[in-house]
């Protein structure tokens, strides 16, 4: 009997191998090759590398084949498999200006030097099922290739820098400061703008833009316009020693999303507007525009504005943001409790006795005073305070 | 016991660079006993939430000819227990023991083995949530502030509360202590039966929360004391009855469901005491 509530490294190791039996699914089909995932379902191995914080498209649809395409499983094992990996050299900031443009769109102004360049997009598509692509079509005859511009894109220069020249817009600026990095440092609350975004830029897609649009639905208006939207390859440059410029070791899928937003001045400066801003790996849009929403958000104190929304908590925002550091921390509900559980067993045992006592002395002190009067029984310390008791299973919860 | 250790890794998983930043940050825990030291904690191969921060310190206090235990609420052979021992039996080849007596480290979660522990040990805690004040102020940056300033007037004025309510304090696990009468510290969710086993303890006790990235330790022959009123003093929770396997009165009992009528029994929630007093008897 005892033993029945323990478990063993054979019912763990059986347990597995079930799990093992059921990612591969029936036999008669031919198992899913990790090149199929990277190569069809592309913005799921995108979303995993950016809340991974690591670029590998292959290791990333590898990690989504073994998590049976359970993204929050798939960025675990990847950022487990991350942090093993020795740090061989920094790179040089990225430039997105000069990213090889795939996709860019401004909502604010109709053309801009480099043209809007619609690229690949689920967007305008009518959203019904393509019964053709269950039906196992083939590719080659059914889906032609994409026609390419005859002459390649002008230089697209950041459209909100266009803004710059006349001052319209706050200027980022590099201090030139070392930035923190979260993989290596523990938080330390409250975090510069740097820290924040990094925080941001791996955090869950689906979280983020929940608060993000919570912001368009006024906790925490910011009033944004997407300045600009751009994807693309960018170039990744270290130094080497030796070499005279920067040495470009690859290039790397990149999304982008500047926002503009309301005014901040005051009496010294200039009204202007102000930014929000966006960035991940690969192709994830929606991503970098809630991300773009919530930095502009967590600038409140920054810009003076009154922090009164969810999204304006610094620490609120960025302590709940990692699907990593969630997902363990809920599933870890899971393991056993028996122990705690029993102190609280204990203790309720103990005072509903009390209470059972408590209730009949009242009951027999009542009725002794019955002829006398009919006084009010005695102060009842028992009735449930709902507010303790909130707090209390907040506390069970946790733990 | 002794597997071949996975070669794709560095002993006990972490690379040295890492596990020296531990150290240090150990050092410092030591060093101010009961205060939270931020570490750059690492993700683990196991989920947070399920003891990455004590796998960090065992990894990084662990030596080639160290004997680890493993308990999950008191017991050796609960999944997760069982989990972490063969995680480090793979990545360091480490001997690994059930018996209390023969662990140079244990790892814990939820309990401090009955057996007085020695000089020689180290006990090193899974922590979920490092700070005792976070359910009173939930932001770090106050808290921290509290800490700095000793401003604990709150947890007395939430155990209060507790009396005026219940009649108890209601707190029966995680139950706060005043480390050497300076910092106010989550002992972890042992239960407060535990909490007299920290005080003037002779083995190092070690607190590891991966999540939150924060250690603390109780160098041994350390005041621990638990908060309490004088006119509502500190007391452990106690059963009517003994052990239903090796009939101990003094230790820890987990109640097991028997049957669909809700009979029930009690038994020792550390297995290896248990076992130890059963096979003494026979």
């Amino acid at each position: 009997m005892y033993v029945a509530v323990k478990g063993g490294e054979k019912a763990i190791a059986n347990a597995h191998r079930w799990m093992a039996d059921r990612r591969r699914g029936a036999r008669d089909q031919r198992e899913l090759e990790v090149s199929q995932v990277q190569q069809q379902l592309g913005l799921a191995v995108d979303r995993v590398m950016a809340e991974a914080s690591l670029y590998d498209p292959e290791l990333a649809a590898l990690a989504l084949k073994q998590a049976s395409g359970d993204t929050v499983e798939a960025v675990f094992l990847l950022r487990a498999y991350r942090t093993t990996l020795p740090r061989l050299a920094e790179t040089l900031p990225v430039d997105t200006g000069a990213m090889r443009i795939e996709r860019r769109i401004s909502a604010t102004f109709k053309d801009v030097p480099g043209g809007q360049v619609l690229g690949p997009t689920y967007d305008y598509t009518h959203r019904l099922l393509d019964f053709m692509l269950l039906a196992g079509v083939e590719v080659e005859t059914d889906t032609p290739a994409p026609q390419g511009a005859e002459e390649g894109l002008e230089a697209c220069p950041q459209i909100l820098d266009c803004l710059n020249h006349e001052g319209l817009i706050e200027r980022e600026e590099d201090d030139g400061s070392e930035p923190y990095d979260i993989t290596r440092d523990p938080p330390d609350f409250p975090v510069d703008r740097a820290t924040r975004l990094q925080m941001l830029a791996r955090g869950d897609e689906g979280y983020l833009l929940a608060l993000g649009y919570s912001t368009q639905r006024g906790y925490g208006r910011n009033h944004p316009f997407a300045g600009e939207i751009r994807q693309g390859a960018v170039e990744v440059e270290i130094e080497v020693e030796g070499f005279d410029g920067p040495v470009c070791v690859g290039e790397i899928a990149m999304s982008e999303c500047q926002m503009i937003n309301q005014f901040a001045g005051s009496g010294d400066t200039a009204p202007q507007f102000t930014r929000g801003y966006g960035l991940a790996f690969g192709r994830n849009e929606r991503k970098t525009m809630a991300m773009a929403l919530v930095d502009r958000a967590l600038r409140a104190e920054e810009l003076g504005e009154p922090i009164q929304s969810p999204a304006q908590q610094a620490e609120f925002v960025l302590a709940h943001a990692d699907s990593v550091e969630a997902s363990g921390f809920v599933s870890h509900l899971k393991l056993p409790h028996y122990v705690d559980f029993q102190s609280e067993l204990e203790l309720i045992r103990r005072l509903r006795r009390e209470h059972a006592e408590r209730t009949a002395a009242t009951a027999e002190a009542v009725s002794d005073t019955q002829a006398a009067s009919a006084r009010p029984a005695p102060g009842d310390g028992d009735k449930a305070d709902p507010e303790k008791t909130q707090a209390k299973n907040v506390q069970e919860n946790v733990r | 016991m002794n597997t071949a250790i996975d070669s794709g890794y560095n002993f006990a998983y972490l690379d040295e660079q890492t596990k020296r930043m531990i150290r240090r940050a150990l050092l410092k825990a030591v060093a101010i006993p009961g205060y939270q030291v931020p570490f750059g904690g690492r993700e683990m191969p196991m989920p947070y939430g399920w003891g990455t921060g004590g796998m960090q310190l065992t990894a990084s206090v662990l030596g080639a000819d160290d004997t680890l235990k493993v308990i999950d609420q008191g017991a050796d052979d609960t999944t997760n227990a069982v989990s972490i021992r063969a995680f480090f039996e793979r990545v360091a080849g480490v001997e690994t023991t059930t018996a209390t007596a023969q662990a140079s480290v244990i790892q814990t979660r939820h309990r401090i083995p009955e057996k007085t522990l020695r000089a020689d040990q180290i006990l090193i805690f899974q922590v979920p949530i490092p700070e005792p004040l976070r359910f009173i102020e939930p932001s770090e940056e106050e808290t921290r502030v509290m800490h700095a300033l000793e401003e604990y007037g709150v947890m007395h004025v939430k155990l209060y509360e507790d009396i005026a309510h219940h009649g108890h304090i209601a707190t029966t696990y995680a139950y706060p202590v005043k480390v050497d009468g300076r910092y106010v510290m989550d002992p972890s969710p042992i239960p407060k039966f535990d909490n007299p086993k920290l005080h003037m303890s002779e083995a190092l006790m070690l607190f590891g929360a991966g999540r939150e990235k924060r250690l603390y330790a109780i160098p041994p022959h350390t005041r621990v004391e638990s908060l309490d009123f004088e006119d509502h003093p500190f007391e452990i929770q106690a059963w009517d009855e003994p052990c239903a396997i090796c009939g101990a009165t003094d230790s820890y009992l987990d109640e097991v469901i028997i049957d669909d009528q809700g009979a029930r029994m009690f038994v020792c929630s550390d297995t290896d005491y248990c076992n130890s007093r059963s096979e003494e008897k026979a």
